[in-house]
């Protein structure tokens, strides 16, 4: 019999955690299914699990000192409600397009980037966003930077006694925006067969003073694009794109899948890439205009 | 082996003992001679082509219940998803070991089947476990079960060769296609069957050969989906006709104008079109989009170098009805004592709206209003068989039973009355008035005696080749059964009319010669598309339909048959691909959503078919068939790209454009 836990306490959920093997549940969008999966295959294996959806403090986004926190039980709908600076555009754009409104309803931030699929819609836009993964345990908490969080295919650095409790993003300037451009065989409700997601800041002259980008679905791990944003400082926003190279993808490891070949992936990658970066220019020129 | 050509290939070995070649059936089709027609002609065109598994991802997974009745038990009751609860009966009885008189099967609501429900899946599940423990059981599939286990579309690998003279006249057109069946029959043989006959495409053509083969191979089991094979067929001849167009110098539009087959033309079957053959009045009706959608494309092209437009055309000819087989329908409507008039309709309504259309056809037969019926729909122990759910199938032929049903049931009344046949009739409780003129005439229907019907309520039925169920199972000491019968016909059944038909065909010659349908749905679709030529997406934007379905019974099912077939040819076209093992899910397995679904524009072309129900033929699989061809032509003339495989997914076009230089 599968032992389904729902403590209404973090430490109790801790507690839980630390004394036994569980799977984490928060919307449940990404453990129903993959347990539908293999049971339609008569794999009936499940793990027990420890709900943490009744745990009181972990939902919603709030202004700290220096960067917001996000909860860990915060949902995709949440995200796009609320009222959050042009820094998380890219993050609204992907909470837009994953599932549904009944999956956006239910899913968790926290819990795409536990799941750490290479398409989660979530993870290149951490990155981008730069942000940190907050680790909690009977014994305390740590900060992992989001780079590191994702270690590798669907793995983290998540530790079995862990539960994670929040994601924090460093506050940006207002001259910051994100971005993000998802593509699939069809228009919704579509795992991605690559995204990118940007955020840059330009300074009053209109060039780019700092840019990070991330491309997902194109490597086991979502790759920040290190290369591409120093070559973009100190360039104009409006021409940026231009500078896009095959070389600063050269990091991806594509893989052929029935969503899409690898030759088709890296080109799609670049291509996006200048779209986000074009887009994102006159973004800002029609709102200067 | 998985595919066709590990199947056929030498020393490959048999799936099944007793057919050493892999090969379930051939299906053929000659007529004239090819070698000349092509070496007559001014252009010839030929191409390869290759399909898909398709899942058919109806709404409902398969769902149902079984009841055992009496100790032993006596009979089991199956209440499940079905398009075909007669065939269901028999297979589920064999498997039972038992008469199928000891099996009742009672389809569900609709819930979508597209031809995937054709086949049994949990029936004899079901009827087993309930036989075993003797206990109610249910069964409901996860969407996984369901894709895992059910049947999809042919896979198929088609070579196709057309030629035409100088002015597009089609001199010759050749076809050998191989659909993967998998590892069982299921429709195969339907399939192999089915295309010769429509290969070629709607069009005359005086010289032409079709080969087609159903091959066992040890994939999935391909069956029934809308269309049988002849979506497949028409992506090879329609693309052959652009290919025709091109060398040519013709439009798009007017090559299959030029061609289209209309009123007395003899088909490659040697069948002559004396009467409902509405193509070119399809093509007329999207001639003015036609034109304006070139000219609106070209503005658009002028100034976009990256988001090409285009517009595609195809055309479709789909038979109604079973392939050159019987496939007759029975349809039964009492009248009670009690006045209570009940539809004994046993057509199955998978969703397309059949109870509502076959109603409409007997209501206006009878002269009664719709709402004066009481429907028993789809029961094995209180229908007729009607046939199955399938082939575009229902509305022409169950509906000309529920037309001669009413009919006789008409004949019956105004016989009572001595009135004329333009009588008009009322039916309020069981006083039933039949006006006729100046005449006017009530009956009480109360004082009237209990028709045969009652003493044994399907031995009518019999008299038109039924078996008789109900008395089968009386002798078998069903007692309760006949009077839950008279029940549900009404207190006591005083006058009841019947209707069997079945469409006029002849079987198939060796050389597919003869008349294999009694009708064709004909239909000409528009598709406008944009593709991002450096991501190789396509948007389609426009569809436009014109179908020729004889008469629009109901217009608005009609048109929601049209928009539904357009969006499983739009899946087809783009994204639809089944891998075994690999997209058992709707995450994985793609279909298009509402917002991958372009405006939709529609023509309702009526030209009747005198064998029809009011002149009414099928629209179910034509909705579907040119909706896939139409987005590859638009696809082609946006890009160049000639595509031969579908779905196109993303990657496949920006492999091809690329190859042309364009990506």
């Amino acid at each position: 019999m599968v032992t389904y836990h729902r403590p209404v306490a973090l430490e109790d959920a801790l507690a839980i955690r630390a004394e036994r093997p569980v799977l984490v549940l928060a919307g449940g969008t990404d453990v129903y299914p993959a347990k539908a999966a293999r049971a339609g295959w008569g794999d009936m294996r499940h793990a027990d699990i420890l709900d943490i959806s009744a745990v009181p403090g972990l939902r919603g986004i709030a202004a700290e000192a220096g960067a917001w926190r996000i909860g860990a039980l915060t949902t995709w709908s949440d995200v796009i409600r609320a009222e959050l600076p042009a820094q998380f555009d890219g993050l609204k754009l992907a909470a837009r397009e994953i599932g549904g409104v009944q999956i956006q309803n239910r899913g968790t931030l926290a819990g795409n980037i536990c799941t750490a699929s290479p398409a989660g819609d979530g993870a290149p836009n951490l990155l981008a966003l730069d942000a940190s993964i907050e680790l909690t345990t009977r014994r305390g908490r740590r900060i992992v930077p989001m780079a590191d969080f994702i270690d590798g295919y669907r793995h983290t650095q998540c530790r079995p006694d862990e539960i994670v409790t929040a994601i924090l993003v460093p506050k940006c300037s207002s001259a910051t925006r994100g971005h993000f451009l998802k593509l699939g065989a069809r228009k919704y409700l579509v795992i991605s067969i690559v995204m990118v997601a940007g955020v840059i800041e330009v300074d009053p002259q209109n060039r780019i003073a700092a840019a990070r980008l991330a491309v997902g679905s194109c490597s086991a791990v979502p790759q920040r694009l290190h290369a591409l944003e120093a070559a973009l400082v100190a360039q104009p926003s409006l021409t940026a794109a231009d500078l896009v190279r095959p070389s600063h993808f050269a990091q991806l490891t594509p893989i052929n899948d029935i969503r899409g070949s690898a030759p088709y992936r890296r080109a799609a990658a670049l291509a996006l890439t200048r779209d986000l970066l074009r887009e994102l220019a006159a973004d800002k020129r029609r709102r200067a205009a | 082996m998985s595919g066709v050509e590990d199947a056929l290939a030498p020393g490959a070995p048999a799936v099944h003992a007793g057919v050493a070649d892999n090969v379930l059936t051939r299906g053929n089709l000659r007529c004239g001679d090819v070698g000349t027609g092509h070496a007559s002609a001014a252009a010839t065109a030929e191409g390869h082509f290759e399909t898909a598994f398709v899942e058919h991802a109806y709404i409902e997974p398969e769902a149902g219940y079984a009841m055992p009745v009496g100790e032993g038990p006596d009979r089991i009751e199956v209440m499940a998803c079905t398009q075909a609860p007669y065939m269901d009966r028999e297979e589920t009885a064999r498997v039972l070991g038992v008469d199928p008189s000891r099996v009742r099967i009672r389809p569900t609501a609709c819930g979508g089947g597209f031809g995937g429900k054709l086949d049994v899946s949990i029936q004899p599940l079901l009827a087993v476990a309930a036989w075993v423990t003797r206990r109610p059981v249910r069964i409901v599939y996860t969407r996984t079960e369901s894709m895992t286990s059910t049947t999809k579309r042919h896979p198929a690998r088609i070579w196709a060769k057309s030629s035409a003279d100088a002015r597009g006249r089609l001199a010759a057109f050749e076809m050998r296609a191989d659909f993967n069946t998998g590892a069982y029959a299921s429709w195969g043989p339907t399939v192999a069957n089915r295309v010769p006959v429509h290969g070629m495409g709607p069009y005359k053509v005086p010289n032409a050969r079709v080969h087609t083969r159903a091959v066992y191979t040890n994939d999935t089991p391909a069956g029934a989906f809308r269309g049988f094979g002849v979506p497949q067929a028409a992506i090879a001849h329609e693309t052959l006709m652009d290919d025709l167009a091109e060398r040519l110098g013709l439009d798009r539009w007017a090559i299959r104008r030029l061609n289209a087959l209309d009123h007395g033309d003899i088909t490659p079957s040697g069948q002559v079109l004396t009467h409902s053959a509405g193509l070119p009045k399809c093509l007329d009706a999207l001639k003015p989009d036609w034109d304006a959608a070139l000219a609106r494309v070209a503005r658009h092209n002028a100034d976009a170098p990256r988001r090409r437009r285009g517009v595609g055309v195809a055309c479709m000819w789909y038979g109604c009805g079973n392939t050159g087989l019987p496939n007759p329908s029975i349809m039964r409507i009492t009248l009670g004592r009690d006045g209570t008039l009940t539809f004994f309709n046993g057509a199955v309504d998978i969703g397309q709206g059949s109870s509502t259309v076959l109603l409409q056809i007997a209501a206006d037969a009878l002269g009664l209003p719709p709402q004066a019926f009481r429907m028993v729909v789809g029961d094995t122990d209180l229908t007729a068989d009607a046939g199955k759910t399938s082939a575009s199938r229902q509305t022409f032929v169950s509906g000309n039973a529920a037309r001669l049903a009413a009919e006789d049931l008409r004949r019956k009344i105004l016989a009572l009355a001595n009135a004329g046949p333009h009588a008009k009739l009322a039916l309020d409780g069981p006083r039933l008035t039949i006006a006729d003129g100046d005449a006017s005439r009530a009956i009480d229907l109360a004082t009237l005696p209990a028709s045969a019907a009652n003493a044994n309520p399907v031995l009518s039925l019999s008299k038109h080749g039924l078996a008789d169920t109900n008395a089968l199972r009386r002798a078998q000491g069903g007692g309760e059964c006949a009077a839950r019968v008279s029940c549900d016909s009404g207190e006591a059944v005083v006058l009841e009319g019947v209707g069997r038909w079945d469409p006029p065909t002849t079987p198939l010659d060796a050389n597919g010669q003869g008349v294999p349908y009694a009708t064709y749905g004909f239909a000409a679709q528009m598709a406008q598309v944009e593709v991002d030529t450096v991501l190789g997406t396509t948007k389609v934007i426009e569809i436009v339909a014109a179908h020729d379905v004889g008469r629009a019974i109901n217009p608005t099912l009609v048109e929601g048959q049209i928009h539904g077939g357009i969006a499983q040819g739009l899946g087809m076209a783009l994204m639809e691909e089944f891998i075994p093992g690999r997209t058992e899910n709707l995450h994985d397995y793609l279909i298009p959503t509402a917002g991958d679904m372009p405006a939709i524009k529609t023509y309702l072309i009526e030209d009747a078919e005198p064998e029809g129900p009011f002149g009414a033929k099928g629209v179910g699989e034509p909705a579907l068939i040119a909706t896939a061809p139409a987005i590859l032509s638009a696809i082609r003339h946006a890009t160049g790209v000639r595509v031969t495989r579908v779905p196109v997914l993303p990657h496949r076009l920006w492999e091809a454009l690329k190859q042309r230089g364009t990506a």
